[in-house]
């Protein structure tokens, strides 16, 4: 790839739109550094390329939002929906985030050094999320495949609807959302946990967490259906 | 119905409703169904053209140009959906349909030269391959969703909702949950699917506004953006959607067909298409965007004198779901002794859900989907909406329009005074126009 060099986008000088079509049309191999975003949305969306991307300040919403290939890393926080519907690579958030979280993501390894809002992971369609602290109600809703996992508490109602992915929390959950129950770990739990641990950098021990996934109960309609 | 003339049924308990009472103390589920509303409605059936007369002048037929084609979508700078009849395949999943009828919906919309669309479940290449015009549907569940396909689509159509079901998300029961649909949504095999009804990552116009700027990143603003809702407040939502950026509303009444449904929603959720029109024309107008900002109506649209009466309220272009199945060979005479084996007949067929269609169309069964073949459907399609083009111009003609999309209100009157208030038109014979 030879030397790297760093293109520097200042977004309170040219805003989002700059900055996306700048990566949508970036080399792979290159790296960006996002100055200034005060918020902005939709930062560093839709990024099919093998780029890597450092974002310096806090983000609004959809940030790295469908992303493809390479890596995002947001040094600060994070609004509504960051990385949402994710198809590979890897977005890293050192701050906190807020809801919908990873929302339908397909693959990749979403990464959140803090906490994060409601809904965490909803509709997860086959990706990663490591949080390493809490995560807020409904977390999983309706998460279809995947791993989540919390290295915090979880907020109420975790894992509503949950279809076939899998959750792990360290920490107390306030409570399970409809068809959500506890699993036992077994051996092939941890080595998934100790890896995805691994890829994000923590240092918690896979044996502190609890399993949670699909009683499956709610797969058919039956009149004995609560819900 | 009883040869007896001393028998007298209820109005009330009619015999249906007698039935699905049996039904439910029998099963204890609610009835779920495909098609769109059945209970009587005020529709375009209410209202009239007045034809040229003294005051206008018609246009010869066959002869002097009408014009019926419509450009949808070119606000933002997207390359507009250029259509040549205003007349749109709505969005119905693969999933719900078989691969065989999504193609043949492809195949007929692009010998007429127009749209088809998506639906719950992704884009299937059969029917991009086939559709030289679609519209990519962005739902709340995002099964499939694929930032490739968005970017593959030529316009991407975001669903609020459907007129059949406002408030409500999708249902796919797990007959139809074959191993490539299942494949395609990420989902088990044979599950009894409840898609979400609310968007996973946004709530709210201003949200909406957002989303919209983002999925006009991703695509780096090349495609139009559609906002789809189920009539229920269409000034509100119309303006809402126009506010947050959408290039085409398209609006859905409740007669709208459906996949599958819960009946109690299907026919006591949202208002008409007829009620609907005016409400989002005005919002349009009176935000100075009517024919800037498309809107595309959808909900019991069967005749060419349908798509007229649509335009003339204001509509820029028409979309079609459950005529489009019919086109096709849904509820065939030909399939009498079929339906009467799954306890239906020609006319009333409406399992969309059960996956069992003999016509091959709702259905995933690879020996039924295989009685559908996609060009043959395809022709019968494209046949079907050059009819409905034809017969609108027809129309327009006889009102002296040079193009379609100059029909207007004051070429309709209408037959009934609901029809005549829902309509904003005049009941015929008179100037009166009740609640105007
Ligand atoms: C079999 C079937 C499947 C449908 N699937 C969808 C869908 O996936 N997404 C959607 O927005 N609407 C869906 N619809 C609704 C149509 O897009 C459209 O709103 C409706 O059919 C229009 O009314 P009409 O059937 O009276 O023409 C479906 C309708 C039918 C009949």
């Amino acid at each position: 790839m030879g030397t790297v060099t760093e293109i520097v986008i200042d977004l309170a000088a040219t805003g989002v739109r700059t900055l996306n079509a700048a990566l949508h049309e970036a080399a792979d191999g290159e790296s960006f550094q996002v100055l200034h975003p005060q918020g902005a949305h939709n930062v560093a969306v839709g990024i099919t390329r093998e780029v890597s991307v450092e974002v310096d300040g806090h983000v609004g919403y959809f940030a790295a939002g469908m992303h493809q290939r390479g890596d995002v890393t947001i040094n600060g926080n994070a609004g509504p929906g960051v990385a949402e519907n994710m198809m590979s690579g890897r977005v890293h958030v050192t701050g906190d985030v807020s809801q919908s979280a990873g929302a339908t993501a397909v693959g990749g390894l979403l990464v959140v050094d803090g906490s994060t809002g409601a809904r965490c992971g909803i509709a997860l369609r086959g990706a990663d999320i490591v949080v390493g602290g809490d995560v807020g109600h409904v977390t999983g809703f309706m998460a279809q495949a995947g791993r989540i996992v919390i290295c915090g508490d979880a907020g109420d109602a975790l894992g509503d609807s949950i279809y076939e992915a899998r959750i792990y929390v360290r920490g107390s959950v306030a409570s399970l959302g409809a068809d959500c129950i506890e699993k036992p770990m077994r051996p092939e739990h941890l080595t998934e946990l100790a890896e995805l641990l691994a890829a994000a950098g923590r240092t918690e021990s896979p044996d502190e967490f609890r399993r949670y996934g699909s009683a499956r109960k709610l797969y058919h309609f039956d009149h004995d259906n609560e819900y | 119905m009883s040869e007896n003339p001393a028998l007298r049924a209820s109005a009330t308990f009619d015999r249906a409703t007698i039935a699905e009472i049996q039904r439910a103390a029998e099963t204890g589920i609610y009835r779920i169904r495909g098609w769109g509303a059945k209970r009587p409605l005020p529709h375009f059936d209410d209202l009239l053209f007045l034809g040229a007369s003294m005051s206008r002048y018609p246009l010869e037929g066959y002869r002097e140009r009408c014009d019926t084609d419509v450009k949808l979508g070119g606000r933002h700078g997207a390359v507009p959906v250029h259509l040549e009849i205003p007349i749109t395949i709505a969005g119905m999943s693969f999933g719900a349909l078989s691969a065989n009828a999504k193609e043949a919906l492809g195949r007929g919309a692009t010998i007429a030269g127009t749209s088809t669309t998506t639906g719950d479940g992704g884009m299937t290449p059969e029917e991009r391959e086939h559709s030289e015009r679609l519209v990519y549907q962005y739902l709340p569940s995002r099964y499939g969703m694929n930032p490739d396909d968005l970017r593959r689509a030529d316009a991407i159509e975001i669903v609020l909702g459907q007129g059949a079901k406002p408030g409500g998300g999708g249902l796919l029961l797990g007959q139809k949950i074959s191993e490539r649909v299942a494949a395609m949504r990420t989902l088990p095999q044979g599950i009894d699917q409840r898609s979400p009804s609310r968007h996973p990552d946004w709530t709210g116009p201003d949200d909406l506004t957002i989303k919209i700027a983002e999925l006009r990143e991703v695509t780096d603003g090349r495609i139009p953006i559609f906002v789809k809702i189920g009539a229920s407040r269409p000034y509100y939502d119309t303006s809402l959607a126009v506010k947050a950026g959408a290039d085409v509303v398209v609006l859905d009444g409740m007669q709208g067909g459906t996949a599958a449904t819960q009946d109690v929603f299907i026919e006591n959720v949202g208002i008409p298409t007829l009620a609907a029109i005016p409400q989002a024309v005005e919002a349009l107008q009176e935000l100075g965007v009517h024919r800037e900002v498309q809107l595309v109506v959808s909900g019991g649209i069967r005749t060419g004198a349908d798509v007229a009466k649509a335009l003339a309220l204001g509509a820029d272009a028409v979309s079609i779901g459950t005529a489009a199945l019919i086109a096709l060979g849904d509820n065939s005479p030909a399939l009498a002794d079929e339906y009467a084996k799954l306890g239906s007949a020609p006319g009333y067929y409406d399992d969309f859900q059960a996956g069992l269609d003999p016509a091959g169309i709702t259905t995933q069964d690879p020996e039924l989907t295989a009685r559908l073949d996609p060009v043959e459907g395809g022709r019968r399609v494209a046949n079907y909406l050059r009819v409905l083009a034809m017969e609108a111009q027809t129309i327009a003609r006889a009102c002296g329009k040079s193009h379609v999309l100059n029909l207007e209100p004051e070429d309709l009157v209408a037959l009934t005074l609901e029809s005549a208030a829902m309509a904003r038109v005049p009941l015929a014979g008179t100037s009166w126009i009740p609640g105007a």
